[in-house]
């Protein structure tokens, strides 16, 4: 039987987010939400008080009963009885207790270790280290780092089936001996899965099995040339839910009250991107810019990818974000004078204070700012895995992975993103829609049309999960009520002179009007258009100029605007961003005002100060 | 419409109390030996638990060494699983070709022959056991024991919970180095009778304050403000998320408002000012997440002291009346009165709809802030 009422909980490392849907008039509908403080840990050591707390305020907003009250613990009302009362479907994602947290070992750090990190993140793990006999650390400093680490779960891999054994069993030693202790609880032995080589599975056993609980698993690596983490990811997503979420306070109540399994978060978050993009037969990049950590997803040609960036966020982790970015990366935003003190004051003031919300809007363009340099980390990050697989590689560091990946190194080709996707408290709370917009197109970077959407409440990772079972209205409801579509970008790769042709364009609206116009090196062209309006745009790029069919030629498509509309962008690529501050001040200013960013007034303010 | 002012906002703010009650769960990492009883009185350096931590393990790489086949290594080993080696002892011997070749393995550290692996061809030492001892942390009486795991303490105590400290568990006298919050605690201001003890500075503390803090070994600081590029200097790290206390500096660094020059609150430098000369344990340990572990500082009183009136920890709720400090620029620090609360989402500057709250300063102003931006001072 089709459900009418459906409950979904996030319950985040701070807040459990509740999203009520029903189906209303035949259409599925998204009614209410309702928050409420994580409960994972003391004084109130039980996830699903938080969770009872964020549905009651669900309850209070709509007057739908919910929860039955006649038993102490948590319990629904299910299924729905007439209008108001119960629901049919519960479902949950967690990332409670800061997410999954595993370690990843492998044998060569650029083959079965990068492997197994993919195959980590694919399960929505944040991935606390990744060891490999060549990763440059002497025996003693890997067995340090792993002594004081508390995984959820250890993924090891290594070795092709039917090769050496020696140097995955050498990194199985290194793990027996550190013995580091799982992150929950004292006593139960901490998962280890194992895909490596199948013929070293019965001395994996047999170093681990005292200290451990060993699962095994196909390898991932069968061959040099042949990736396969999928057997991988679902035992790690199966031990996610018999051992991390067990061993959390309350989850064994919350485990009986759900539909289907819970969830990490990041790993709902992707599958919603995941499915849109198969249904749409899309190239799509998603990304869920959180407080602690950056989450990007890719589908592209039919591979998807999910990486989760731990540290770089916009509250708790935001001072990691200005360390990592570099603060002069930070500024090149901002179109006025602030000291490096004032800008230091404002993010670290922030990670310490993380619920504190800017006042003025000086502050809340170094947020954006901020945003920018996240999202363009860990799309970077996420680049680095989304390469093609190679037997051989250069050496790389840790540190490496936030530096720009070339373009040749990944399969994802800026030239044919069809969507970016954003979700996240920053870009669903920005004042304005341009806002988001401007911050996704910054970071990304994309190159001829793509469309920008965002999640308007922060609903992907319930959607996600509740995709599991009903995939219809899933998609359904992120289509109609999750998805804000702000409209569609166009951009060309180049560099010219400010003031200089980038192109010439022409607009054909369906009533047959036609607008021209000439984009400038420089200058971004808003033009407003509404979701539902689609028309056609013809570009002439200059010879300097590629906007998807090489450089010269011209592209013609037909687009839906959003509720920003369609942005031309003639910044090239990349963004071209003057040194002289003076020339940047205005640039910037520029572009705000073409974008319509921040109020008229405000933007003279800044001018009148250069 | 329902009367605006009867909203009631709930806001965490820090707890800063000048008498409660404290309890600190004293936990060993493993089980292991709780050494005090329920009802017992310690003192802050108290060793109420201990326990053994397995030593670390030593990994030989004997084939690598001896040049032979993993396989073959057990063939050259001199021990056998369980033994104690000492350092420069001989492990494994490989003499060949009428003694032409003779390469040797010795023990570079103490410790017990844990595995011999005949497949990688390696020897594992594991070193001695460790003995963890776990102080009281704060003086007071042992309310209860959790056998084999922890014991909890209990005392009647001032209550400060700073922003962001650095370095762990310490206490010393506490000594006021300014008089007044605002002032900038220099390297003058700290004298080489200050070596052991808990200094208590205004607004801001130097990076030549920090260095002679250091050299005179003070056992901590409690400050307003810091300059960030100082504390970089200090702790030799940069700072990238908000969890401390394992830093590797000689003192506790305690922050009550933040980084930059803050002027520290009234009531916390009331408190702090009204316990000079008594002991105080204090902690920098901070963990900005769920679960949120902000530093203290706890200064356990006597039984006369306790008569003042005692100050439940409660989680505050804003209310008409309530005195608040906004802690978000450009109002940071500015405390002043609530006087409405409005329930309906309101624009700020910014265009942010949020929920706000309507504050009287001191100096007359009427602001609307965020009701995220401001933390109660009083009720």
């Amino acid at each position: 039987m089709e459900p009418k009422f459906i409950l979904a909980t996030d319950v985040g490392s701070t807040t459990t987010k509740a999203r009520f849907f029903g189906k209303i008039r035949d259409e599925w509908k998204f009614l209410s939400s309702g928050e409420a403080p994580t409960t994972v840990e003391k004084p109130v050591e039980d996830v699903t008080m938080g969770i009872r707390n964020a549905v009651r305020e669900v309850e209070e907003l709509t007057g739908h009963k919910i929860i039955d009250y006649e038993c102490e613990e948590l319990r629904f009302l299910m299924p729905h009885k007439g209008e108001n009362t119960g629901i049919d479907v519960y479902v949950s994602t967690s990332s409670a207790g800061g997410g999954l947290q595993m370690l990843v070992q492998g044998v060569v750090k650029s083959i079965t270790a990068e492997s197994a990190q993919r195959a980590a993140l694919g399960a929505g793990a944040i991935v606390m280290d990744v060891l490999s006999v060549d990763d440059g650390r002497d025996t003693y400093e890997k067995i340090s780092a792993l002594r004081f680490l508390r995984p959820d779960i250890v993924l090891l891999a290594g070795g092709i089936d039917g090769g050496t054994k020696s140097h995955v069993l050498e990194m199985t030693e290194i793990l027996a001996m550190a013995k580091p202790r799982p992150r929950f609880e004292i006593e139960f032995l901490l998962p280890v899965v194992y895909a490596g080589n199948k013929d070293a599975r019965e001395d994996v056993k047999k170093t681990l099995c005292e200290n451990f609980d060993v699962r095994i698993t196909d390898n991932l690596r069968p061959m040099l040339e042949v990736e396969k983490v999928e057997p991988a990811r679902d035992a790690i997503l199966g031990l996610f839910m018999e051992h991390v979420m067990a061993h959390a306070p309350g989850y064994e109540k919350l485990k009986k009250l759900v539909s289907t399994n819970i969830m990490p978060t990041p790993a709902a978050e992707g599958m919603m991107v995941r499915k849109f993009s198969e249904l749409k037969c899309v190239n799509s990049i998603g990304v869920g810019l959180g407080g602690a950590t950056t989450n990007v997803y890719s589908y592209f040609d039919g591979r998807f990818l999910r990486t989760v960036s731990a540290n770089l966020g916009m509250s708790y982790s935001v001072g990691n974000v200005l360390k990592e970015a570099n603060i002069k990366n930070v500024k090149k935003w901002t179109p006025f004078q602030i000291s490096e003190e004032e800008v230091m004051g404002i993010v670290y003031n922030k990670m310490i204070r993380p619920t504190t919300i800017p006042m003025t809007f000086e502050d809340l363009v170094i947020e954006h700012a901020l945003a920018r340099e996240s999202i363009r980390m860990a799309f970077n990050h996420h680049k680095y895995l989304a390469r093609e697989l190679k037997g051989v590689k250069k050496e790389r560091t840790i540190s490496d992975i936030f530096e720009e990946v070339k373009t040749e190194d990944t399969y994802l080709d800026v030239y044919r993103i069809n969507y970016i996707i954003g979700t996240g408290g920053l870009l669903s709370r920005a004042p304005r829609r341009s806002q988001s917009m401007m911050m996704l197109t910054d970071a990304f970077q994309p190159v001829g049309f793509t469309s920008l959407a965002q999640d308007s409440v922060f609903m992907m990772p319930h959607l996600g999960v509740l995709s599991t079972i009903h995939p219809e209205i899933a998609l359904h409801i992120f289509e109609k009520e999750c998805l804000i579509y702000l409209g569609t970008l166009i951009a060309g790769a180049g560099i010219s002179k400010p003031g200089a042709k980038v192109a010439d364009i022409t607009i054909e609206y369906e009533n047959g009007k036609k607008d021209n116009f000439e984009l400038l090196f420089s200058k971004i062209v808003k033009v407003e258009i509404p979701y539902e309006k689609t028309v056609n745009v013809k570009v002439y790029p200059s010879s300097e100029f590629n906007f998807g069919a090489g450089f010269g030629r011209n592209v013609e498509k037909t687009v839906r605007g959003g509720v920003v509309g369609l942005v031309f962008d003639g910044r090239g690529r990349p963004i071209h961003i003057p040194e002289d501050e003076k020339e940047r001040f205005n640039t910037i200013l520029d572009w705000y005002s073409s974008m319509n960013l921040y109020p008229k007034e405000k933007i003279e303010e800044w001018r009148s100060q250069l | 419409m329902k009367d605006s002012k009867e909203s009631f906002a709930y806001t965490p703010g820090l707890k800063v109390t000048p008498c409660t009650y404290i309890r600190r769960i004293r936990s060993l990492p493993l089980k292991g030996e709780i050494l005090v009883k329920k009802g017992e009185n310690v003192n802050f350096d108290t060793t109420v638990a201990t326990c053994c931590i397995e030593g670390a393990p030593y990994i030989v790489k004997i084939a690598e060494l001896l040049d032979v086949d993993p396989e073959e290594t057990v063939r050259y080993i001199l021990k056998k699983e369980g033994e104690n080696v000492s350092k420069g002892e001989l492990l494994a011997r490989n003499t060949s070709l009428f003694g032409l070749i003779n390469k040797k393995v010795t023990a570079e550290v103490n410790g017990v022959i844990e595995r011999i692996n005949e497949i990688t061809g390696h020897l594992t030492i594991r070193e001695p056991p460790k003995n963890v001892e776990v102080k009281a942390y704060i003086k007071g009486k042992v309310d209860d024991v959790i056998p084999n795991e922890a014991a909890v303490i209990g005392t009647y105590a001032a209550f400060i919970q700073g922003i962001i400290g650095f370095s762990g568990e310490r206490f010393g006298k506490l000594k006021m180095a300014v008089s007044n919050p605002e002032q900038v605690l220099d390297a003058d201001m700290i004298t080489e009778n200050d070596a052991g003890k808990i200094i208590v500075g205004g607004s801001l503390v130097t990076y030549e304050a920090l260095e002679k803090a250091r050299k005179i070994k003070v056992n901590g600081i409690v400050v307003g403000g810091a300059r960030m590029e100082d504390l970089e200097s200090i702790l030799k790290t940069r700072i990238g998320v908000a969890i401390t206390g394992r830093e590797d500096i000689d003192f506790t660094l305690i922050l009550t408002e933040g980084f930059g020059k803050l002027p520290m609150s009234e009531n916390t430098f009331r408190i702090l000012k009204e316990n000079e000369g008594r002991i105080a344990a204090i902690n920098g340990t901070t963990q900005v997440r769920a679960g949120v572990l902000r530093p203290e500082i706890i200064i356990p009183l006597e039984v006369s002291e306790r008569a003042r009136r005692e100050k439940e920890l409660e989680e505050g709720k804003m209310k008409v009346g309530s005195i608040v400090r906004i802690i978000r620029f450009p109002y940071f620090g500015a405390v002043g009165k609530v006087i409405e609360l409005p329930i309906e989402l309101n624009k700020i500057e910014t265009e942010s709809l949020v929920r706000v709250v309507r504050i009287e300063l001191l100096d007359g102003r009427k602001v609307l802030v965020p009701r995220a931006n401001v933390e109660i001072v009083a009720d």
